[in-house]
C-alpha cells in the first residue's frame, strides 16, 4: 500500500495511504478525543471532538473521518481547539439532563471522564432542563433519552455488526431521538435480538441492563474486540 | 499569620457536601492551626460576617432566602467557591425544573398528602421558590469550583490548600469528575 507523509504538531509520520488522521495519530500515541467515534464501527464525524486544524484549511475538520495526504500539515492541540472541544462536551452536558450522581452510569461514563479530562468543572451555558421519555419496554435493557448524546454507536453497531437494524434516528438537530423499528417501543420491536451489543457500546447511561441502580451500569464489550478489529483492519484493506 | 477566615453556606443541598467536609476528621484539627470558621451550619453566627477570605457554598439557589444570602456572601467574600455538584450544576435540586413551581406545589401538596406550605407573603413560613434552580455561577461571580456528590474529602482538602498556600485553585482530572 503506497505511502504518504504528514506533519502532525510538528512531527513528521509516515503512514499508508487511505488512513485517517485519527488512526495514524493514535498508532503514534497523538491524544485527539473522541465521542461518537469507535474503533471498528464505521466513523461518522457526528460529535466534532476530534477536530483538528489542516495548514491552509480555513476552517478545522474532524480526524476520524478525514482521510490523511502527503505534506499535510495537522494541529490537534491549538488554544481555539481545546475551547472548541470544552465548549462542545458543555453544550452536551447542558442539552439534556446529566445528574451524574443519581446516573447508573456514574463513574463509569465516558461523557463524563471526558468532561474532566478537558478542564470542564462547570457549564458555562444555560441548562434546558428537558424532560424526555424513557423507553423501558424491554425485558432486560432500557433507553433513557436523558442521557443519550447522539453518538448514534447504537445504530452503526446494531445494523453493521448485529445485522437487526433496529435503530434509527428521528427528528433534526437537538430535537433528534434514536427509535427502534420507526418509532415503536424497544419492547414490541421484531427486528431486536436482545443481543446487548448497542447497550455495550453505549458511551453514557442511555442504553443500560434493567436493575442496575445508581453507578452499577459498566460497559462489557470484550465479546465485540474480535469482530471490531476484523472489521477496523478490513476498512484499512487488511486482516486479522 | 493571622488565619484564613472560612465561611461555609448550606443552600438548595441535602448538607452531603458538609458532612463530607466533616469527614476530613483529624485533619481539621490540623487546619484550625491556620483556619478560622467564621459562619456555617457548623457554628452559631446568625450573620454572615464581613471580610471573609474562603467562601465554600453547598447546594444550588432555589428560594429567594438563598439568593439574598448568596448575594450577600459574594459582597462580603474574596473568594467564593461552589462546592459540590447542586451548587454547580443544580444536580438534584434541579430535577424540579421540569414542572412549574405552582404545579410542583400542586402536584405535592395537594394532590399529595399534606396541606400546602404558606409562602410568598409576609410572615411566611418558607422562602419564595425561584421559578427555576439555578447553579451559583448564573447568579455571582463564581473562583472556583469543587465538583463531587459529595465531593471527596481529599477534593476539599485539596482546594483548601490551594488557597491558604495562595494558589489558584485548579483540581485534577481524577478529582474535578462530577457525581
Ligand atoms: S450519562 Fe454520564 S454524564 Fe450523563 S448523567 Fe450519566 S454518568 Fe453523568
Ligand atoms: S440488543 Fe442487539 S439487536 Fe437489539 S437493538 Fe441492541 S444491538 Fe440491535
Ligand atoms: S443511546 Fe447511547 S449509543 Fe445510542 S445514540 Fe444515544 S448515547 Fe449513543
Ligand atoms: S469522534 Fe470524530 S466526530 Fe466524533
Amino acid at each position: 500500500m503506497p505511502a504518504i507523509t504528514l506533519t502532525i504538531n510538528n512531527e513528521l509520520f509516515s503512514a499508508r495511504k487511505e488512513q485517517t488522521i485519527l488512526e495514524i495519530a493514535r498508532e503514534h500515541g497523538v491524544d485527539i478525543p473522541t465521542l461518537c467515534h469507535f474503533e471498528g464501527l464505521e466513523a461518522m464525524g457526528g460529535c466534532r471532538l476530534c477536530l483538528v486544524e489542516l495548514q491552509g484549511s480555513p476552517r478545522p475538520v474532524p480526524a476520524c473521518i478525514t482521510k490523511a495526504a502527503e505534506g499535510m500539515v495537522v494541529t490537534t492541540h491549538s488554544d481555539k481547539l481545546i475551547e472548541y472541544r470544552k465548549m462542545l462536551v458543555e453544550l452536551l452536558l447542558a442539552e439534556r439532563t446529566h445528574t451524574c450522581s443519581i446516573c447508573v452510569q456514574n463513574n463509569n461514563c465516558e461523557l463524563q471522564a471526558l468532561a474532566a479530562k478537558l478542564g470542564i468543572d462547570h457549564v458555562r451555558f444555560d441548562y434546558l432542563h428537558q424532560q424526555l421519555p424513557m423507553d423501558a419496554s424491554r425485558e432486560r435493557f432500557a433507553l433513557d433519552h436523558n442521557r443519550c448524546v447522539l453518538c448514534l454507536r447504537c445504530v452503526r453497531v446494531c445494523d453493521a455488526v448485529e445485522g437487526a437494524h433496529t435503530w434509527d434516528v428521528r427528528g433534526r438537530g437537538s430535537t433528534s431521538r434514536v427509535v427502534a423499528d420507526l418509532d415503536r417501543p424497544w419492547g414490541s420491536s421484531t427486528s431486536c435480538t436482545d443481543c446487548g451489543k448497542c447497550v455495550q457500546l453505549c458511551p453514557t447511561g442511555a442504553l443500560y441492563k434493567k436493575g442496575a441502580t445508581v453507578g452499577e451500569m459498566k460497559k462489557e464489550r470484550s465479546f465485540l474486540n474480535r469482530i471490531l478489529e476484523r472489521r477496523r483492519l478490513a476498512a484499512q484493506g487488511r486482516s486479522l | 499569620m493571622s488565619k484564613l477566615r472560612l465561611a461555609t453556606a448550606w443552600l438548595g443541598g441535602c448538607s452531603g457536601c458538609h458532612m463530607s467536609l466533616l469527614d476530613l476528621g483529624e485533619l481539621l484539627v490540623e487546619l484550625a492551626d491556620r483556619i478560622e470558621l467564621v459562619y456555617g451550619p457548623l457554628v452559631d453566627a446568625k450573620q454572615f460576617p464581613e471580610q471573609v477570605d474562603l467562601a465554600l457554598i453547598e447546594g444550588a439557589v432555589a428560594n429567594l432566602e438563598n439568593l439574598e444570602l448568596l448575594q450577600q456572601i459574594r459582597r462580603n467574600s474574596r473568594l467564593l467557591v461552589s462546592f459540590g455538584d447542586c451548587a454547580i450544576t443544580g444536580n438534584v435540586t434541579s430535577l424540579r425544573n421540569v414542572f412549574k413551581v405552582d404545579d410542583l406545589l400542586t402536584s405535592v401538596y395537594q394532590a399529595g398528602p399534606g396541606s400546602l406550605p404558606r409562602s410568598g407573603e409576609d410572615g411566611d413560613v418558607l422562602p419564595e421558590l425561584l421559578p427555576r434552580v439555578l447553579p451559583l455561577h448564573q447568579v455571582v461571580e463564581v473562583d472556583a469550583f469543587i465538583p463531587g456528590c459529595p465531593p471527596d474529602p481529599e477534593r476539599i482538602l485539596a482546594a483548601i490548600t490551594a488557597v491558604l498556600n495562595g494558589e489558584p485553585v485548579m483540581l485534577g482530572e481524577d478529582q474535578r469528575t462530577f457525581g
